[in-house]
């Protein structure tokens, strides 16, 4: 086996000032780093807020442990408010899904991601990468400003229903609504040009030989993903923007009283919101692929099939938004089209699934932290995308709809998915973020914990939610047919405080690593990965050269690799031609 | 390509070798920029055809409320700008940096990129002008997001032909024609700050050349595609 020269990269450039550096940096790899703090912030508080909703529901009436210091407008003697609820709910979801997951996969990873693992110096727009984080975060404190206005945050749930949303007479919250809105437009905005330059990136800056079908799949699902987000988002901003001017200078889209319709509301909201469902899964997806090949030594089962799998996903994706509204008054012949094209996502999702236990199949398995978390996101994702099949199912769905079976449903794909493959990916690529492994042990602990207490969670929801109980429902018990059900709230309840605290472990993990975890090695997890041939963290502008790229990521356990069970990307053996517009070395 | 260069380049890298699209990345990046604003144009006119045609109460007649021959002058300067924005992007492909020149033997002077820019500027300007214009005059008769203003000049007709004025759905009218018209009037304006700062920047110190121009065909791009958009929105706002 050849080795290539890696000289590790000098500092070729003058030093740069902390805030240079740190702040309004232009480097992917600081503004991924920027972003994962960021997400992880509001991913505490969107936890936060799901523990008061569980108080709530575990314990109506009951005064909120510590909420002496929330003001009167949201508490009245410790018992939340119906108003208040109302609130924490929209915001848990719109926190959860655009400031939490979504940045912590198309923010983090694409940005950490794609230029390393693709061979290249930095994303091909550097400044347009800053002005994506910056905008971002604005955005979300543009949203969290909603709870320090009068009437306090929006209040229409996070799927933001008209006329509910556009009549502030109805809603009760004026400049809650209002900011939720702002906030959307402005990070529909970030997320265009974070995908822009994605997009970009990975067409026109691969490494010499990095062709297409040599990318990893966590690259692959990020380009899907950055063109359903380029051509997603920009619906949402046009019909918040059209919310925010009839809560704003009086038009009409949403209100039906003067001519508008409520219904195009939900139809502008699901197209955008399938697909971003897709942009919700699809990376985590990618990323799995590469961890459970990894952490299996062998290459990933089906490779093509693969990515054709996450391109039809992506396809199908857009043909699906109806299945949300078969409660909504929809024509059955239309209804039965988006049913149908539902279930026909199923295809691809389980060839994936079957993918990757292919993969896992008599491999070597090396159940490490990442590797663990890995598997619990398919064996969760797999959960999930079966509930989602009684769903799409319109017969089912008149039944279940807009009950915690829905709510049980997103959050086995959204926790059970995404979230565990973030598990995975945070401590995978932790090495090369900071130069130093997260422990191991508490990895560990904290996966079984998370694996038990969230199934004790969420899986519970399915029952209360064929058993009729509504989301968003304030107090169960004040219907008697939901009363026999609360015992099942309450348990829910204290397994999701144990989730919250076990999440605590995590975070003491992620902080405590970042002085004290043990120094990574050269290739920590023995990758293929074109990132693991620099040195952890990388420098400014990664390579000295791109790397010439000589085979795919996928080469575990190939028998030219001699005694290494494993064969980098960038490595040439004697039988290697040098790459198409490679560079002399 | 030496050692020493690839170093020094370091944060310009070389075109990578992997061919890509054989696009530079400007100007993949504006046309992955450009599908998206058609996404975000398609909700809102995607929004009033649904609204419009969802109604069963007849709509403003064309040209009854708005000023179509003073409109269609505007769509006449912004396709000319579209035009001068070509000739610019020619210019420039044929190394022509100067303001005019005169040519022996042709009565008019030969326009340089410099000259042409600042016609595709001074047009996209005055669209605006006759956009903000327009809008003036609209609300002073009375036609405002919500709808007719009570006792205004347009209340007035609407009261008087309900059908040609489209009393009953006036303020969806308003509604859609603000939303769609505004977004698109704020597109020329970015285009036109824009340019504006390339041209100080990068036209007047002369940085393009023959070679290398491709703010000039980036922003070209983005141009034309606004005024396809105007085409359209024209069409179905002002004419139908």
């Amino acid at each position: 086996m050849t080795t290539v020269a890696h000289a590790p990269t000098k500092a070729h450039h003058e030093p740069m000032s902390f805030w240079r550096k740190y702040i309004f940096s232009t480097d992917h790899k600081i503004i991924g780093i920027q972003f994962l703090f960021v997400s992880l912030f509001f991913l505490l508080l969107g936890g936060l807020l799901a523990m008061q909703i569980r108080w709530q529901l575990g314990f109506p009436g009951k005064p909120l442990p510590g909420g002496g210091i929330l003001p009167e407008s949201m508490v009245s003697g410790g018992v939340i408010l119906p108003e208040y609820y109302i609130q924490l709910v929209t915001m848990h979801g719109t926190f959860m899904v655009f400031f939490a997951i979504m940045p912590l996969l198309m923010g983090v990873y694409a940005n950490f991601l794609i230029p390393l693992k693709i061979g290249t110096h930095d994303m091909a727009f550097p400044r347009l990468n800053m002005w994506s984080f910056w905008l971002a975060l604005t955005a979300g404190f543009i949203m969290l400003a909603g709870f320090f206005v009068p009437e306090g945050a929006a209040r229409a749930g996070w799927t933001m229903y008209a006329p509910l949303s556009a009549r502030p007479d109805l809603s009760g919250a004026t400049y809650g609504q209002m900011l939720w809105c702002v906030s959307i437009v402005v990070l529909g905005l970030s997320s265009v040009l974070g995908s822009v330059n994605y997009i970009t990136t990975v067409i026109n800056h691969r490494a010499p030989g990095m062709t297409w079908f040599r990318m990893p799949l966590s690259i692959w699902a990020i380009f899907i993903t950055a063109i359903l987000a380029v051509l997603a988002l920009p619906v949402l901003q046009g019909a918040a923007i059209m919310l925010l001017f009839d809560q704003t200078i009086g038009t009409h889209f949403f209100d039906p009283i003067a001519g508008g319709q409520a219904l195009l509301w939900q139809h502008l909201f699901w197209f955008f919101g399938h697909p971003e469902v897709y942009i919700l899964i699809l990376p985590a997806m990618g990323m799995v692929s590469d961890i459970i090949a990894n952490g299996s030594r062998k290459p990933i089962f089906g490779y093509h099939s693969m990515v054709f799998a996450i391109v039809g996903i992506a396809f199908l994706g857009w043909l699906v938004w109806g299945h949300h509204m078969f409660m909504s008054g929809m024509n059955p012949t239309l209804g039965s089209t988006f049913m149908v094209s539902t279930l026909l996502i199923s295809v691809p999702s389980a060839i994936k699934v079957f993918n990757w236990m292919g993969t896992m199949w008599r491999g070597n398995l090396r159940f490490t932290v990442p590797m663990l978390n890995a598997v619990g996101f398919v064996s969760m994702f797999t959960i999930g995308g079966l509930s989602g099949v009684f769903m799409a199912a319109t017969p089912v769905d008149m039944h279940i709809h807009d009950t915690y079976f829905i709510v049980a449903h997103l959050h086995y794909v959204l926790f059970g998915g995404s979230l565990f493959a973030l598990f995975a990916a945070i401590p995978y690529w932790y090495p090369k973020m900071f130069g130093r492994m997260m422990s191991e042990t508490i990895g560990k602990w904290h996966f079984w914990l998370t694996f038990v207490t969230y199934n004790l969670v969420f899986f519970p929801m399915h029952i209360l939610g064929m058993g009729g109980q509504m989301r968003r429902l304030y107090d169960p018990t004040q219907y008697d047919f939901l009363k026999p059900q609360q015992p099942i709230n309450e348990f829910i309840t204290i397994a999701a405080f144990a989730l919250f605290a076990v999440q605590l472990l995590f975070l003491f993990n992620f902080l405590w690593s970042l002085k004290r975890g043990k120094k990574a090695e050269l290739n920590p997890w023995q990758d293929n990965g074109l990132e693991w041939s620099l040195p952890s963290p990388a420098p400014h502008g990664n390579w000295e050269r791109p790397p010439n790229v000589y085979r795919g990521p996928y080469e575990f356990s190939a028998p030219e690799a001699g005694s290494s069970d494993f064969l980098p990307q960038h490595v040439k053996l004697a039988t290697d031609k040098e790459p198409a517009g490679s560079i002399e070395r | 390509m030496t050692h020493a260069t690839a170093t020094a380049n370091m944060m310009h890298p070389p075109a990578p070798a992997e061919p890509g699209s054989g696009v530079y990345s400007n100007k993949l990046g504006m046309w992955v920029f450009l599908a998206s604003d058609v996404m975000f144009f398609t909700a809102l006119i995607g929004s009033y055809i649904i609204l419009r045609f969802g109604l069963s109460e007849p709509w403003a007649a064309p040209g009854a409320v708005l000023n179509v021959p003073l409109t269609g002058i505007n769509t006449f300067l912004l396709i000319c700008s579209s035009v001068s924005m070509v000739k610019a992007y020619a210019a420039i492909a044929d190394g022509k940096k100067y303001f005019l020149r005169s040519v022996p033997g042709k009565m008019l002077q030969d326009g340089g990129l410099k000259f042409w820019m600042l016609v595709t500027i001074l047009c996209g300007a005055a669209f605006v002008g006759v956009q903000v214009f327009e809008y003036f005059k609209l609300v002073q008769h009375g036609l405002t997001p919500a709808g007719f203003r009570e006792g205004s000049h347009y209340a007035e007709l609407a009261l008087a032909d309900p059908v040609k004025y489209g009393a009953a759905t006036a303020g969806l009218f308003g509604s859609t024609f603000f939303t769609m018209t505004g977004f698109h009037g704020f597109h020329v304006t970015c285009g036109v700050v824009s340019m504006l700062y390339l041209y100080f920047t990068k036209v007047l110190p002369e940085k393009y050349s023959p070679t290398d121009f491709r703010g000039i065909e980036t922003i070209g791009l983005y141009w034309h595609f606004v005024d396809l958009v105007w085409i359209i929105l024209f069409t179905i706002v002002y004419l139908i």
